[in-house]
């Protein structure tokens, strides 16, 4: 377990490749959610939530169950069973002994079983060949990176909304097109990480 | 074949492991729903289109049941038979449907009297409003060329001496002509509105006076009348509260300039919805 390893492997998901700025996935909630901080942030809260669950049920069942069998095909529609199952759990769960983080959460717990986000970060875990250690860093990073994104971008929303645009850019022009500067300056870090550790 | 039947037990099998975990999970940890919550979900149209002002149909199930004053007629999709039954569920009156109105505000200075200059340019308000304002005196009000009639896709605003004119009985409220309008005159309201100020200029009340008759000078008048304090003056402009507004009509019977008027859309029909405020007061 290096240290600095799992360092690395946190800062690569979270900065440079942000999984919404740099591979564009999990763009719906970037774009649909992102209208006040508050939700933005209760959002991401739950994916980073799902996310680490949901690595940590999927990576025993790929490396004890799947690749033990030659099933490595069936590695999709499994996740996307689990996953599926796991926030639906999550959500029983949480409204029975949580009910005010239930209510925080609110609509965006469901919303997350379809969030091609998650999917993309328990399936590149085991195209990684990480540990399950490296796994669950990998995951917290890509969560806290998709939790950067939205609250930046959210910010830049709430700006835009007071501003006075061109009539030609107002609404969604114009959010694509902060989404896009916002995408090109993260990839200013590129090459951040490599050299991070001299 | 070997590989297929391995494939398909183990999806079935995890699929039946999450099956009764969840099956399992929703029995012991079911929480209590109120039982109003269930009815009005079931009564409610449940397309989420937040029309009613909260986040999907749920979130207006919740807020009904919180016992607020929240009214039951809200939902815009489901129309009478959703108000009827959830009247009924709740235990109130059902109140009426809110229905909303366009509103020009504007009681049109006589254009053609006070100009400011000749305009030859093309006859589209958003096109006179581009040279200086437009050519009448209030760069305000309306500017006659009818953006708003255009757009209507009910036929609901005529224009009369160069001035938008909604007709009650056609508008559905449907705000196309709120945005068409350059000088952002047209705002909707409840139909039930009694009064209206029909005027958005803000400059000081000499000023407005030298351009137009029928403008709102900011005397506050009507604010000092008001029984119910529902008035007050921002930017020289008089802005009515309708929630406090009881539609007594004193504030439209002692408007200097008349910039206040009452309305009567019930009466008018198709027709002229301005009530005549030269109402004389007996004393």
């Amino acid at each position: 377990m290096d240290f600095k390893a799992m360092i690395v492997i946190m800062m690569s998901a979270a900065l440079v490749n942000n999984y919404v700025l740099s591979q564009f996935l999990g763009i719906c909630p970037f774009l649909g959610v992102s209208k006040e901080t508050k939700s933005a942030t209760g959002m991401s809260v739950a994916v980073i939530f799902v996310m680490l669950l949901s690595t940590a049920v999927t990576w025993p069942i790929q490396v004890f169950l799947l690749d033990r069998h030659g099933l490595g095909f069936l590695q999709i529609i499994v996740f996307i069973l689990i996953i599926a199952a796991l926030v639906q759990f999550v959500e029983i769960a949480l409204k029975k002994y949580m009910p005010e983080l239930y209510n925080s959460l609110g609509v965006f717990l469901p919303l997350i079983t379809t969030n091609c986000a998650v999917l993309a970060a328990v399936i590149l875990n085991i195209k990684e060949n990480y540990t399950f250690m490296q796994s669950m860093v990998n995951a917290l990073g890509a969560g806290l990176g998709f939790l950067l994104a939205m609250v930046i971008f959210s910010g830049i929303r709430e700006h835009t909304e007071n501003t006075d645009p061109p009539e030609a850019f107002k609404g969604l022009p114009l959010t694509m097109m902060s989404a896009a500067i916002l995408s090109l300056s993260f990839f200013g870090l590129t090459g951040v990480v490599e050299n991070m550790f001299g | 074949m070997d590989a297929i039947i391995i494939a398909v037990v183990s999806v079935t099998g995890i699929s039946a492991v999450c099956a009764v975990i969840l099956c399992m999970a929703s029995k012991f940890m079911a929480v209590k729903e109120d039982e109003r919550m269930v009815k009005i979900r079931e009564c409610l149209p449940g397309t989420n289109c937040g029309a009613c002002g909260f986040p999907g149909c749920d979130g207006y199930a919740a807020a009904l049941i919180s016992g607020g004053d929240v009214k039951t007629n809200l939902c815009a999709p489901g129309a009478a038979a959703v108000l009827e039954r959830l009247s009924d569920i709740l235990g109130v009156a059902a109140g009426d449907l809110e229905v909303k109105m366009a509103v020009v505000r504007c009681g049109g200075g006589d254009l053609e009297q006070n100009k400011k200059m000749d305009y030859k340019g093309i006859e589209t308000c958003i096109a006179a409003k581009q040279l200086f304002g437009g050519e009448g005196m209030c760069a305000f009000g309306c500017l006659g060329y009818g953006d708003c009639k255009t757009v209507c896709p009910s036929g609901a605003i005529c224009m009369e001496n160069r001035l938008a004119r909604v007709i009650p009985k056609l508008c559905t409220g449907c705000g196309l002509c709120v945005k068409a309008c350059p000088n952002k005159l047209i705002t909707i309201e409840n139909e039930s509105i009694p009064v209206a100020v029909l005027c958005n200029n803000i400059e000081k009340g000499a000023v407005v006076r030298k351009k137009c008759s029928n403008g709102c000078i900011g005397c506050k008048k009507c604010v000092r009348e008001c029984e119910a304090n529902a008035i007050e003056v921002q930017d020289n402009l008089a802005i009515i509260d309708y929630e406090k507004c009881t539609g007594c009509g004193r504030c439209a019977e002692v408007c200097v300039t008349k910039g206040i008027k009452l309305f009567a859309y019930k009466e008018a029909g198709d027709g002229n919805p301005f009530k005549e405020t030269q109402i004389q007061t007996s004393n």
